[in-house]
C-alpha cells in the first residue's frame, strides 16, 4: 500500500512542477461543447439525431431527478414526514414499462431510417482505397493513376515540446485526401496489419478497416474546405499519431489536382528510371538516408537503430543489418509478414530505399561499407 | 435435511454446474464454424464462399446490369506482382463472365500465395457465385514464374434490388511455410 | 495491509475455533474471512488500477508527450482496464457476496467453504502474473483490455502468454465463487426464506452468477485462441489463414456485455436494500424488480455486437442490435423507477451510505443515458471510440458499481465490525468523491462530442482546457480515496461507538438480526423466516 501511496505522490508532484500549457488559443480551432454538424446531408441529420436523442434523454433525466429531489426535500424524516405503506402498485409499473417503451419506439423510427440512408450503395462518381497500415494512411484512387501515403506532418521536437506548438497540432499529414465537392465519393477501407478506424468526424464517416476484408462508406462534401479526422481504433504504439486530413475541392479544381497528381506521378516515375543509371557517393547516399530512416523508420526502430526490445527489433548490430544484404533489401521493399515491417516499395523511390539500407549497414557502429544503389533495389523489385 | 443430504445435494448441484461451465468453453469454440455458417448464410463481413459454386442454367436477368469492381491487394511480406486484367466488368445478373488476374513472383525463391477476397457491400458476398478461382486454393509460383489466373463467376440473380454495384478484392497474402518468417520477426 | 487486519481482527473473536496468525487467512473457510479478503483485495487492486489512472491523466494532463513513452501508455491503459475490472469490481462485489449472502439468507457458511478459500486465494496470483508482465522485455499487454485481435495476436510482444495465463486464472477464480454462490442460494436457505422472501442483493446476485458461469468460459475460450494463434500457428482472427479479426470481437463482446451486467446488477441488488432502509419504507415493487434483473441478464446475451457498429455489419444486424439495446432500457427504467418511488412518501434520512445510494441513482442514471443514446447506430458512428465512450462507461462503472461498492461498505461495516465508522471522515469521503469524480467524467462527454478519440497519449489543441480539468478532477478523486483509507484502517482498529444489532433504524433482514459485530459463525442453527 505505501508503495502505490509513494507510487501515486511521485505523480503528483512531477504533475505540480510541469508548466500548464499556455497555448494561445486565439488560432487554434475553439473548442467545442457538442458534436460537429458536419458537412455532408448525411452529417446534419446525424447531428439532428444526436440532439433530438440528447433532448429526450435531458427531459426523461430531469423529470426523475425532480421527482426524486422533491422527494428527498418533502419527504424527510427531520420535516416529520411519516413513511407511508404502499409497495407496489400494478397500473404505475406498467405504465412505466409502456411508456418507455413507446418514446423508445418514436426514437427507433428515425434512426432507422437514417441509417438506411446512410447505407446506399448506389454508383459513386469517386471511389478511393483507403489503407491503413501502422501508423499512416495510404490512398489509392480506382478511377485514376494516383496513390500516395499519408503521414502525420507534426514535428516530433513540438510533441515533445521542445517548439511550440503549431495550430493543426497532431492533426497535420504531408498530403492530404483531395476529393471533388457535390460527388458521391466512395471510400473503400481496409487494412494492411492490424484494424484501424477511418474517421471523419465532418462527414459522419467512421469504418474500421479490417486487415483483409474491405468495408464501404461514402460521403458527399457540399462545401469546399479542410476536414481533419483521427484514426479511431487503438492499433499500437503511434496510434494517436495517424491523423486523416481530407481537402474538399470544387469539381473544376479537383480536375486540376487530378491532372496535376497524374503528371507529377509520371514525372516521379521517369525521374526514378533516370536515378537508375546514376551512382550515389557514400556521403550522399548516409545524408539522404538519414533523412529517410528518421522520416521512416525511426518511430520503432528509435534514432539511435536499437529499437524497442521484445517490440521492435534493433538494427544496430543486427544480423541482417551487417550481414545479409538481400535479405535486409527484401524486408525494406516487401515488408515482414505479421509484423508492423511494411512493405516500402511504394513509400520510397528506389534511391531513397537505396539510400536508407545503405545508411542502416553503416551507421551506429554497423560500419560494412556496403554502398547500395538504385539499381540493385530495382533488381531485387523486378527480379532481373 | 441432514447434513449429510445437504452435502449431497450441494455436490450434484457443483457437477451440473460445472458441466455448463464446461459446455460454455466448448460453446467459445463452437462460435467459430457457426460464424462462417451465418457469414455464409448471411453474408456478415463480406466473406464470399470458398467452394466453387455449380452453375446452373439460370434465367438471365436482363433488366439489370449490375457493376462489379475488382482490386487487387498485395499484404506486407508479400513480394509477387498481382494485378487484374479487367478493372471493371457490367453483367446481367444470371450472365457467366470471366476475369483474368496477372501474378507474378519477382524473387528468387518459389513463393506460396493464397488470395483472400471481400466483398464490399458485405451482404452483396452470396450473390457472388464463383465457378472457378485462384483463391480457392495456395498457389506456387517458382522463382521469376508468370501466371495468368483466371477467375469465373456469375451474379445470382436473387441479388436484392437495391445492389447496383459492388466490390471484389483479393489480398494476396505469403503463406510460405514460416519458418524463416518467423526468424526474421525476431530480427 | 492484510497485516493490519489480521491483528484487528484475531483479537477480537473469542471463539477458541480461530487459529492466529497468517495460517488463519491462508486456511481459512470462513465466508466472513473470505469475504474481508476480498475487499481488502479489492480495495488494493483499486488503489493500484487508480495508480495506473494517475500515469494517464498525468500524461494527457497537457498536449505533448511529457511524462511515459507512448508503448507505455497503451500498456496503462489496459492494465489500467483489466485491473479495474476483474481486481476491484468483480472480486469487491465477490467479498461481499462471501460476507452477506450467507447472513441473509440464514446460512451458517457458503456451501462450499473449501473452494471459497481457492477461489480467492489464486487471485493474488493470477495479479502477481498480470503486474509482473509489465516488467518483462517488451512490456505488457499494451491492446486495450479488450485485446482485439491481430493486435493482440500477431503484432502483440510476447508478454501476452503472461497476459493470457493471468485472465484464465481470474476466470477460474469467478467460476468458482460463482457456483458457490448459486449452491449457497439454492441449497442453504433457511426454513420458510423462499424465493420471492429473499433480499434483492441474493438475487441480484444469483443472476449475476449464472451469468459468470455461462460466459467467463467463452472468456476463457477467447484468450485461449489468442495463445493459441500467437504461439502456435492457428488462424482464427488472421484472414490469411482463412479467419476473420472481426470474428475476435463478436467471441470477445458476447463475453464481454454479459460482464458488464455482472459489474451492475449486485449494484442494483445493493441499492435496493439501502433505499429502502434510509426511506423507512418497503421496498416498491419488489417482483417487479426480480423480474427486471432477469430481463436484463437475458437480454445481454443479444446486444453484443452493439460494440461494433462500424466494423461493417450489413443494416439488417445493426437494427436488430440496435432495437435489442434499446429494450434494455426499459427494465432498467423500471429499476430506478421503483427506488425513486420507494423515497416517495418515506421518511428519509441522509446517512453516509444513503448519500452513496442516491449519488448512484442520478449518476448512474446518466451514464444509463448515454449508453441509450450510443445505441443509436447513425449517431454511434460519430461516438464510437471517442471520450464520450469513456465517459458513458466510467459513469456507469466508477459512479455505478464503484459507488455502490462504496455504500455497501459504509451500510454493513458497522455490522462487520460491532462499530460506527468514523461518520465525520465519511462524509469528507462523500463530497470530495462525489465533486471530483463529476469533475473528472462530465468533461470527458464534451471531448468526447467534439472528437476526441480515446486510448491515445496525445491529443490536439483544442481538446486541452478540458483534459487539464478532467485530470485534475482524476487526481483529486484518486486523493479522496485515502480519506477512505484512513477511515477504513480507523474501522479495523475497532475506533468508535459501538452500535446495536439493527445499527440503522430501518434496516430489515436476517442480517440485521444477529449481534454487532457479526460472531464468527452464524445461524449453525438455522432461523426460521415466518
Amino acid at each position: 500500500m505505501n508503495k502505490t501511496l509513494s507510487k501515486a505522490g511521485a505523480v503528483m508532484a512531477a504533475l505540480m512542477a510541469s508548466p500548464v500549457v499556455a497555448a494561445s488559443t486565439d488560432k487554434i480551432e475553439q473548442y467545442t461543447l457538442n458534436m460537429t454538424k458536419g458537412v455532408t446531408d448525411i452529417s446534419a441529420e446525424v447531428y439532428d439525431m444526436h440532439m433530438l436523442m440528447f433532448i429526450i434523454c435531458v427531459v426523461i433525466g430531469a423529470g426523475v431527478f425532480t421527482v426524486m429531489f422533491i422527494s428527498m426535500y418533502f419527504h424527510r424524516k427531520s420535516r416529520g414526514a411519516k413513511p407511508a405503506n404502499f409497495h407496489e402498485s400494478v397500473k404505475v409499473e406498467i405504465a412505466w414499462t409502456v411508456i418507455p417503451f413507446v418514446i423508445l419506439i418514436a426514437m427507433a423510427v428515425p434512426a432507422t431510417k437514417l441509417l438506411i440512408n446512410m447505407e446506399d450503395a448506389s454508383e459513386p462518381d469517386v471511389t478511393v482505397l483507403v489503407t491503413g497500415s501502422q501508423w499512416k494512411w495510404h490512398y489509392k484512387y480506382m478511377d485514376n493513376d494516383i496513390e500516395f501515403f499519408s503521414k502525420l506532418a507534426t514535428q516530433p521536437d513540438q510533441i515533445a515540446g521542445r517548439i511550440p506548438k503549431g495550430v493543426n497540432y497532431l492533426l497535420e499529414v504531408d498530403r492530404p485526401l483531395v476529393i471533388p465537392t457535390g460527388k458521391r465519393v466512395r471510400f473503400l477501407v481496409t487494412s494492411d496489419d492490424v484494424i484501424h478506424s477511418w474517421w471523419v468526424p465532418d462527414f459522419a464517416v467512421k469504418q474500421d478497416a479490417n486487415p483483409g476484408f474491405i468495408n464501404d462508406a461514402w460521403a458527399m462534401a457540399n462545401e469546399p474546405g479542410v476536414y481533419r479526422g483521427q484514426c479511431a481504433e487503438l492499433c499500437g504504439k503511434e496510434h494517436g499519431f495517424m491523423p486523416i486530413v481530407v481537402i474538399a475541392k470544387e469539381p473544376a479544381e479537383y480536375d486540376m489536382w487530378v491532372a496535376e497528381q497524374e503528371a507529377n506521378q509520371q514525372q516521379a516515375k521517369a525521374e526514378e528510371q533516370r536515378l537508375l543509371s546514376m551512382n550515389m557517393s557514400m556521403e550522399e547516399a548516409m545524408s539522404l538516408g538519414e533523412k529517410v530512416y528518421l522520416a521512416n523508420c525511426a518511430a520503432c526502430h528509435m534514432p539511435n537503430g536499437e529499437g524497442l526490445p521484445g517490440v521492435f527489433p534493433a538494427l544496430k548490430g543486427s544480423q541482417i543489418a551487417v550481414a545479409d544484404q538481400p535479405k535486409h533489401i527484401d524486408i525494406m521493399i516487401n515488408g515482414v509478414t505479421g509484423s508492423a515491417m511494411q512493405s516500402y516499395a511504394k513509400q520510397l523511390t528506389m534511391s531513397e530505399i537505396a539510400a536508407v539500407v545503405t545508411y542502416e549497414r553503416n551507421a551506429w557502429g554497423n560500419d560494412t561499407g556496403d554502398l547500395v544503389q538504385a539499381k540493385d533495389i530495382n533488381a531485387a523489385m523486378n527480379g532481373q | 435435511m441432514s447434513k449429510q443430504e445437504v452435502q449431497t445435494n450441494n455436490s450434484k448441484m457443483v457437477m451440473k454446474l460445472v458441466a455448463i461451465v464446461f459446455g460454455m468453453f466448448g460453446f467459445g469454440f463452437a462460435l467459430v464454424p457457426l460464424y462462417d455458417v451465418l457469414c455464409d448464410a448471411l453474408g456478415i463481413n463480406g466473406k464470399p464462399s470458398n467452394v466453387a459454386a455449380i452453375y446452373e442454367s439460370v434465367e438471365i436477368d436482363k433488366s439489370r446490369l449490375i457493376t462489379v469492381d475488382f482490386i487487387t491487394r498485395i499484404n506486407t511480406g508479400m513480394p509477387w506482382q498481382f494485378s487484374t486484367q479487367t478493372r471493371q466488368v457490367k453483367v446481367h445478373p444470371g450472365e457467366m463472365s470471366q476475369v483474368d488476374f496477372l501474378v507474378k513472383n519477382p524473387a528468387k525463391v518459389s513463393i506460396v500465395g493464397q488470395a483472400i477476397p471481400s466483398v464490399s457491400p458485405g451482404p452483396a458476398a452470396i450473390y457472388m457465385n464463383k465457378t472457378e478461382c485462384f483463391c480457392f486454393e495456395q498457389q506456387t509460383l517458382q522463382a521469376g514464374e508468370e501466371m495468368l489466373m483466371p477467375m469465373r463467376f456469375y451474379v445470382d440473380p436473387q441479388l436484392p434490388k437495391d445492389i447496383t454495384y459492388f466490390t471484389v478484392q483479393y489480398t494476396l497474402y505469403n503463406v510460405t511455410p514460416s519458418v524463416e518468417v518467423v526468424a526474421m520477426n525476431r530480427g | 495491509m492484510t497485516t493490519a487486519t489480521e491483528e484487528n481482527h484475531h483479537d477480537d473473536h473469542h471463539d477458541h475455533h480461530i487459529p492466529s496468525g497468517i495460517k488463519r487467512w491462508l486456511y481459512t473457510t470462513n465466508h466472513k474471512d473470505i469475504g474481508t479478503l476480498y475487499l481488502w483485495f479489492a480495495f488494493i487492486m483499486f488503489l493500484t488500477g487508480g495508480a495506473m489512472a494517475m500515469v494517464i491523466r498525468a500524461e494527457l494532463f497537457q498536449p505533448g508527450l511529457q511524462i511515459v513513452d507512448p508503448h507505455f501508455f497503451n500498456q496503462m491503459t489496459t492494465v489500467h482496464g483489466l485491473i479495474m475490472v476483474f481486481g476491484a469490481v468483480m472480486p469487491a462485489f465477490t467479498g461481499l457476496a462471501n460476507w452477506l449472502i450467507p447472513m441473509m439468507i440464514g446460512a451458517p457458511d457458503m456451501a462450499l467453504p473449501r473452494m471459497n478459500n481457492w477461489s480467492f486465494w489464486i487471485l493474488p496470483f493470477a495479479f502477481a502474473i498480470l503486474l509482473s508482465s509489465l516488467l518483462m522485455e517488451g512490456g505488457g499487454p499494451a491492446f486495450g483490455w479488450t485485446f482485439y485481435a491481430p493486435l493482440s495476436t500477431t503484432y502483440s510482444s510476447d508478454g501476452t502468454a503472461l497476459f493470457v495465463f493471468a485472465v484464465h486464472i481470474m476466470g477460474a477464480s469467478s467460476i468458482m465463487g460463482a457456483i458457490n454462490v448459486i449452491v449457497t442460494i439454492f441449497n442453504m436457505r433457511a426454513p420458510g426464506m423462499t424465493w420471492m422472501k429473499m433480499p434483492l442483493f441474493v438475487w441480484t446476485w444469483l443472476i449475476t452468477a449464472f451469468l459468470l458461469i455461462a460466459v467467463m468460459p467463452v472468456l476463457a475460450g477467447a484468450v485461449t485462441m489468442v495463445l493459441t494463434d500467437k504461439f502456435f500457428g492457428t488462424s482464427f482472427f488472421d484472414a490469411a489463414g482463412g479467419g476473420d479479426p472481426v470474428m475476435f470481437q463478436h467471441i470477445f463482446w458476447f463475453f464481454g456485455h454479459p460482464e458488464v451486467y455482472i459489474m451492475i446488477l449486485p449494484a442494483f441488488g445493493i441499492i435496493s436494500q439501502i433505499i429502502p432502509t434510509f426511506a423507512r419504507k418497503q421496498l416498491f415493487g419488489y417482483a417487479s424488480m426480480v423480474y427486471a434483473t432477469a430481463s436484463i441478464a437475458l437480454l445481454s446475451f443479444i446486444v453484443w455486437a452493439h460494440h461494433m457498429f462500424t466494423t461493417g455489419m450489413p443494416v439488417a444486424a445493426e437494427l436488430f442490435f440496435m432495437f435489442a439495446t434499446m429494450l434494455i432500457s426499459v427494465p432498467t427504467g423500471v429499476k430506478v423507477f421503483n427506488w425513486v418511488a420507494t423515497m416517495w412518501r418515506g421518511s428519509m434520512t441522509f446517512e453516509v451510505p444513503m448519500l452513496f445510494a442516491l449519488a448512484f441513482i442520478v449518476l448512474f442514471t446518466i451514464g444509463g443515458l448515454s449508453g441509450l443514446m450510443l445505441a443509436i447506430v447513425p449517431v454511434d458512428f460519430q461516438y464510437h471510440d471517442t471520450y464520450f465512450v469513456v465517459a458513458h462507461f466510467h459513469y456507469v462503472l466508477v459512479t455505478g458499481a464503484i459507488f455502490s461498492i462504496m455504500a455497501a461498505v459504509y451500510y454493513w461495516l458497522p455490522k462487520w465490525t460491532g462499530k460506527m465508522f468514523d461518520i465525520t471522515l465519511a462524509k469528507w469521503h462523500f463530497w470530495c468523491s462525489l465533486v471530483s469524480v463529476n469533475v473528472l467524467f462530465f468533461p470527458m462527454h464534451f471531448v468526447g462530442l467534439a472528437g476526441m478519440p480515446r486510448r491515445i497519449p496525445d491529443y490536439a489543441l483544442q481538446f486541452a482546457d478540458f483534459n487539464k480539468w478532467i485530470s485534475i478532477g482524476g487526481f483529486a478523486f484518486g486523493l479522496s480515496q485515502f480519506i477512505f483509507l484512513a477511515l477504513l484502517i480507523k474501522a479495523c482498529k475497532k475506533q468508535g461507538d459501538p452500535v446495536s444489532a439493527q445499527v440503522w433504524e430501518g434496516a430489515e433482514g436476517l442480517e440485521w438480526e444477529i449481534p454487532s459485530p457479526a460472531p464468527y459463525h452464524t445461524f449453525e442453527t438455522p432461523p426460521v423466516v415466518k
